[in-house]
């Protein structure tokens, strides 16, 4: 219950912002995997967009739609080589109109 | 092939990148600036307060057309419990000066107008234009860079990487180590609009004047964190921020914590009625002088947040940017004006240089303090605010217990919670890191 209302509360902050969503390339991936480790568990709560998800087998999965492209996912799985990260291609992404 | 050569490439359009490349162009230098936003400012986020010191050095009239919210002639500190806040609040008249010390902006406004006036000082800005590679010769020297627009090589005497904390490129040529999670603070942030007048009342303010507020306490939930609120002439930013080894050892949401302060009673009545327009989310360097990589190579300079350059303690890092840039850049330009070329010895000037610089000196004096943080953070960040909180409390309501009473259950509570040793090593290894 908690969970959606949480979900729910993200989603109306990322409706405030603006993106150029690049369709078909995703700049970030998960790579697959049986059990997710502790940090790639721990962005399913701390990426600030909620781009991670568990799904019903246990496993983590991204939509990076709401990205804001701020990096702690890197910080926390890039090195393990859990997930793939880059830059969306000049242009894509979010657009920040304060920042 | 090569395509085009220049005399230097700067690798995005923040606070560094900007000052690197105005400080390169107006001296005659040709320069590309390369920037993956939309335009410049659209991936950039900060609280934001600018000092203007730092961008005097650089653009000594920016005061004629700079995009400035407001001037700060208050700041106020406060350590929170849950429905308290005690505070240190410093407001002067002094802050009205002919030309204010500090003043709030809107970054995504602000980088506009730099990089107007890096374009008028003659440089080449591309934006959407993502730099995916630090092109490399036999000898192992920078030669330029490729991007995600052209298949091929634009050549530079000198790179200027101003990449930001992330800095992909960089960790990705080896020329440095990603950030580590103990060392890089996540922070989130909202930009709430209200009429210019409610603000104004709201914080007893007149006309451009700005007030600023930092918070500790348990709005960090226990971890290493910070919370932030800052007038600008028609919006509030405000938001939290903690460091993202303690976000993923908590599993804690930002967006939870970010809630939550909006809901303080303390902070509540000063955001009532606002529309929020934006929710941004961006990365801190947190990890200080000891975490500052190597600065200069062959063909290559590191500035601004991608050298780690931020002083956590005093919540500054435009100003760090900017100068660490133009510093960078007056030694590119020495070097070029002697004829001698960037090689990593040569470039070792803009390291000498800033060194003896405010912004190498601070952090030095600081390099304990991210460790400290980092160990304690339980104590410094719940326990002693909620201590703080119920000394306060306990001091100010009157209900016939006699003072002494009261004073020694103060210093029980203070015992109790951290033991006399607990206080006092606290206390000596908070003096020797500030000091
Ligand atoms: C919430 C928050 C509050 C803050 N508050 C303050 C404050 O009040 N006062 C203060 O002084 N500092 C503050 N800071 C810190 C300040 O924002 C930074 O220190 C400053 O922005 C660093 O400037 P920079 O140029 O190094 O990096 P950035 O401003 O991050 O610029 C890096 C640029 O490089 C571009 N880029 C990166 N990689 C590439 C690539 N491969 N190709 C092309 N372009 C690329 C990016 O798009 C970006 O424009 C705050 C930071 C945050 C997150
Ligand atoms: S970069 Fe930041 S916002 Fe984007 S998915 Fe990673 S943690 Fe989430």
């Amino acid at each position: 219950m908690t969970m959606a209302v949480t979900k729910l509360r993200v989603e109306d902050k990322l409706y405030h912002n603006r993106y150029l969503v690049d369709p078909g390339r995703p700049h970030i991936k998960v790579r697959p995997h049986e059990k997710p480790s502790p940090n790639l568990l721990a962005l399913t709560r701390v990426c600030p967009a909620k781009c991670y998800e568990l799904n019903d087998a246990g496993q983590v999965e991204i939509t990076p739609d709401g990205c804001m492209e701020c990096g702690t996912c890197r910080i926390l799985c890039e090195a393990s080589g859990e997930i793939e990260w880059n830059y969306p291609r000049g242009g894509f992404g979010v657009l920040f109109k304060f920042g | 092939m090569i395509e085009e050569e220049f005399d230097a490439i700067v690798i995005g359009a923040g606070m560094s990148g900007n000052a690197a490349a105005y400080t390169m162009a107006s001296q005659g230098l040709k320069v590309l600036q390369l920037e993956r936003g939309e335009y410049p400012g659209s991936k950039n986020v900060q609280g934001a307060i600018m000092y203007a010191n730092m961008l005097e050095k650089i653009i000594p009239d920016f005061r004629d057309d700079a995009p400035l919210e407001r001037h700060l002639v208050e700041q106020r500190l406060w350590v929170m419990d849950d429905t308290s806040h005690t505070g240190i609040h410093h407001r002067s008249d002094h802050f009205n000066e002919a030309k204010p010390n500090r003043y709030t902006i809107i970054r995504a406004q602000f980088d506009k107008w730099f990089s107007r006036k890096v374009r008028e000082a003659g440089a080449t800005v591309l934006c959407e234009t993502t730099v995916t590679e630090l092109v490399r010769d036999g000898r192992d020297r920078v030669i330029g860079v490729r991007t995600d627009r052209t298949g091929g090589i634009i050549g530079a005497d000198v790179v200027v990487l101003a990449e930001g904390v992330c800095g992909l490129l960089g960790t990705r040529a080896g020329l440095r180590s990603m950030p580590k999670p103990e060392t890089v603070a996540l922070a989130v942030k909202e930009m709430h609009f209200l009429p210019e007048e409610v603000i104004e009342q709201r914080f007893g303010l007149n006309g451009d004047e700005g007030c600023v507020i930092e918070a500790v306490g348990t709005i960090s939930r226990g971890m290493a964190g910070l919370g932030f609120l800052y007038t600008n002439k028609e919006s509030i930013s405000l938001g939290v921020g903690c460091l993202v080894s303690d976000f993923a050892a908590a599993m804690e949401s930002p967006y939870a914590l970010l809630d939550a302060f909006k809901n303080h009673p303390s902070i509540r009545p000063l955001i009532a009625g606002s529309e929020v327009k934006e929710y941004a989310a961006h990365l801190i360097p947190e990890g200080g002088y000891k975490a500052i990589p190597q600065l200069f190579g062959d063909g290559w300079v590191l500035v601004g947040d991608a050298a780690q350059l931020n002083n956590a303690v005093h919540r500054e890092g435009s100003n760090l940017a900017m100068t660490s840039g133009r510093i960078a850049a007056e030694a590119i330009v020495q070097l070029k004006r002697r004829s001698h070329p960037m090689t990593k010895r040569n470039l070792s000037l803009y390291k000498i240089m800033l060194d003896n610089s405010f912004v190498v000196k601070d952090l030095r004096k600081y390099k304990d303090m991210p460790a400290l943080l980092h160990t304690n953070s339980c104590n410094f960040f719940t326990t002693y605010p909620q201590l703080l909180s119920k000394a306060a409390q306990n001091f100010l309501r009157v209900d016939g217990t006699p003072k002494i009473d009261k004073e020694k259950a103060t210093t029980a509570a203070f015992v109790k919670a951290r033991s006399r040793w607990g206080l006092v090593s606290d206390a000596v290894r908070l003096a020797c890191a500030w000091r």
